[in-house]
């Protein structure tokens, strides 16, 4: 087989075009969302929200309107409690997280035990089907993923203020409370649309890996954005071809891509080598 | 227009750029700040002093609008505290801030425009200029492009400073402003802040350290959950008014300096709630 017969090779069939499609899609803004995850420590919250919505897409399910409905109100509405509750609660923030999503997604598996019949479409909620996507999931994620990096774009300024210093942006007149309350409500629809891809279980892969690379090699935040998009992007693709050629699971085979471009930039940047490891003493030292 | 209460509009029209009556603060029910009275002029240089917990990051968080008071009126700059935000300037203390956080010099600077930038807007030739500008006067200038973490402890301090001047504030809100960093880099700070007042705004900052206080800052607040006193420094800053605000922990030395005995360890029993984070947590 050629080169160029193995990468066209797949691309003959629609359900590989389509997937290639929306890995990539959801790859780009759970990258540049994941840029905003990391930095802000939201990684557990991320896994939290993508679990919390599998109640809404079961329920959905269960009255017959379209699934992500379902799955996007439970996982913003999650989202919006979670910054309520670190707010004003009195709780420590994980043990909170920590309760609402075990919760809200036991809630999930008694509903979906309820139903007498294996339901395929379900499951592949829980674990992620980037090959059953249809045309009308491409236009969807296309729509909400050009939703939410619009936002991003146009509050970019504000929203790196706010989470670098959210004290001094307050301060000088930003709304910083109200563009918390965004971050997370965006974090959500962004996880929503990447479930179908990618699963519930490995979403927060999606989010979190991708800027922890970007995070080991650049010193600036769009740089570890634009590192982010790339790492999505290249993963997408060769996990595309790996699980068509070895006949693995697709999402699964994406996170993999994307975890081993971790482990490459941390074998190998100079900031967590012996770099980085004299300008983290020269930080506790000072 | 309502000036019912016959609140001018402008800092220039106002004696005062800060004025608080009777105003009391709590994190839940603990008490930071008691029924506290304060008129601060335009133009002062004005440092607050006290021990650990006494609330003097809450005084200057809540002129800056970011803790709501539970009772009693602040006004700032002629407004309601948040009103004015675009003309005030608030750095917090450097433990506060994440200093692993993927920004360099010139992007720290920069958030000083944020807000007089607008949403969706790109910085223009102007907001360049005045972060070049800023960088410059605080002796940071061809720094832009580091990261902010491998600057030392007092080149983060000249570069928070920056970001304040960048966004030309009528009030400076300086938590710790001069807390460990170098002789040099001290002197360098105090005098850019005393021209500030100079130049007519109103530059209030918290300190630990008594001897800067009583040297650099023409007035002085000594606060310990109340105002204890506050004037100019060379008559507040004496052995009865600390002892006061210190409770035990002031050595007054024979030539009338104070220094604090014990003073960073007093976390666990602060009555103001401040909550402190150090560097170094993974």
């Amino acid at each position: 087989m050629s080169p160029v017969e193995f990468l066209l090779d797949p691309m003959r069939l629609g359900f590989m075009q389509r997937g290639l499609v929306a890995a990539v899609l959801v790859g780009i803004v759970c990258a540049v969302m994941g840029a905003f995850v990391v930095l802000r420590g939201l990684a557990f919250i991320g896994d939290a929200v993508s679990h919390a919505a599998f109640p809404g897409l079961v329920i959905a399910f269960l009255l017959g309107i379209p699934l992500y409905i379902g799955g996007a109100i439970a996982a913003v509405s999650t989202a919006l409690a979670i910054g309520w509750v670190a707010q004003r609660g009195r709780l420590r923030f994980d043990t909170a997280v920590g309760v609402l999503f075990a919760g809200m997604f036991a809630l999930g598996i008694v509903l979906f035990s309820t139903i007498d019949n294996y339901v395929a479409d379900l499951f592949s909620y829980l674990l992620g089907n980037v090959l059953g996507i249809t045309f009308a999931d491409i236009v969807q994620v296309t729509v909400l993923g050009a939703i939410v990096l619009a936002v991003v774009f146009v509050l970019r300024k504000e929203f790196l203020y706010a989470s670098f210093d959210p004290a001094g942006a307050a301060a000088s007149g930003l709304p910083v409370e109200w563009l918390d309350y965004l971050l997370l409500g965006l974090i959500g629809v962004t996880i929503v649309v990447s479930i179908q891809t990618v699963g519930i279980v490995l979403v927060v892969a999606m989010l979190v890996t991708p800027a922890a690379t970007g995070q080991l090699l650049v010193d600036r935040f769009w740089d570890l954005v634009r590192v982010a998009i790339a790492v999505a992007v290249v993963s997408a693709l060769v996990g595309l071809y790996l699980s068509y050629y070895l006949n693995v699971a697709s999402g699964a085979s994406i996170v993999l891509i994307e975890t081993l471009c971790f482990a490459l930039a941390l074998a190998l940047s100079p900031k967590s080598g012996w770099v980085g490891r004299r300008r983290r003493a020269a930080v506790t030292n000072r | 227009m309502t000036l019912a209460a016959g609140v001018p509009e402008t800092a220039a029209a106002t004696e005062f750029a800060v004025r608080m009556r009777d105003v009391t603060v709590a994190y839940g029910d603990r008490v930071a700040l008691d029924d506290v009275d304060l008129e601060i002029r335009a133009g002062a240089l004005l440092a607050v002093i006290g021990p650990n917990g006494a609330g003097k990051s809450t005084l200057l968080k809540a002129i800056a609008g970011l803790i709501p008071s539970v009772a009693g009126t602040i006004e700032v700059l002629g407004a309601p505290p948040g009103e004015a935000a675009r003309r005030v300037a608030y750095v917090p203390q450097a433990e506060l801030v994440d200093w692993g956080f993927p920004v360099t010099v010139g992007d720290v600077v920069m958030m000083g425009r944020v807000p007089l930038i607008g949403i969706g807007r790109s910085p223009s030739r102007a907001d360049r200029w005045a972060v070049r500008d800023a960088l410059e006067t605080v002796g940071m200038a061809g720094e832009d492009g580091r990261q902010i973490g491998t600057l030392s402890g007092g080149q983060r301090r000249r570069v928070f400073l920056a970001r304040a001047m960048a966004a030309r504030p009528d009030l400076y809100l300086l938590d710790e402003p001069v807390t460990g960093v170098d002789a040099t880099t001290e002197e360098d700070l105090m005098r850019l802040l005393e021209a500030e007042a100079a130049a007519g705004r109103t530059v209030i900052a918290s300190t630990h350290d008594l001897a800067a206080a009583a040297h650099h800052f023409h007035q002085v607040a000594l606060i310990n959950g109340r105002i204890v006193a506050i004037g100019p420094s060379d008559i507040v800053m004496n052995r009865e008014l600390l002892r006061t605000t210190y409770g035990g922990h002031v050595v007054v030395l024979p030539e009338g300096e104070g220094t604090i005995i014990d003073d960073a360890h007093h976390h666990d029993d602060a009555p103001a709630g401040e909550r402190h984070f150090h560097e170094g947590r993974s």
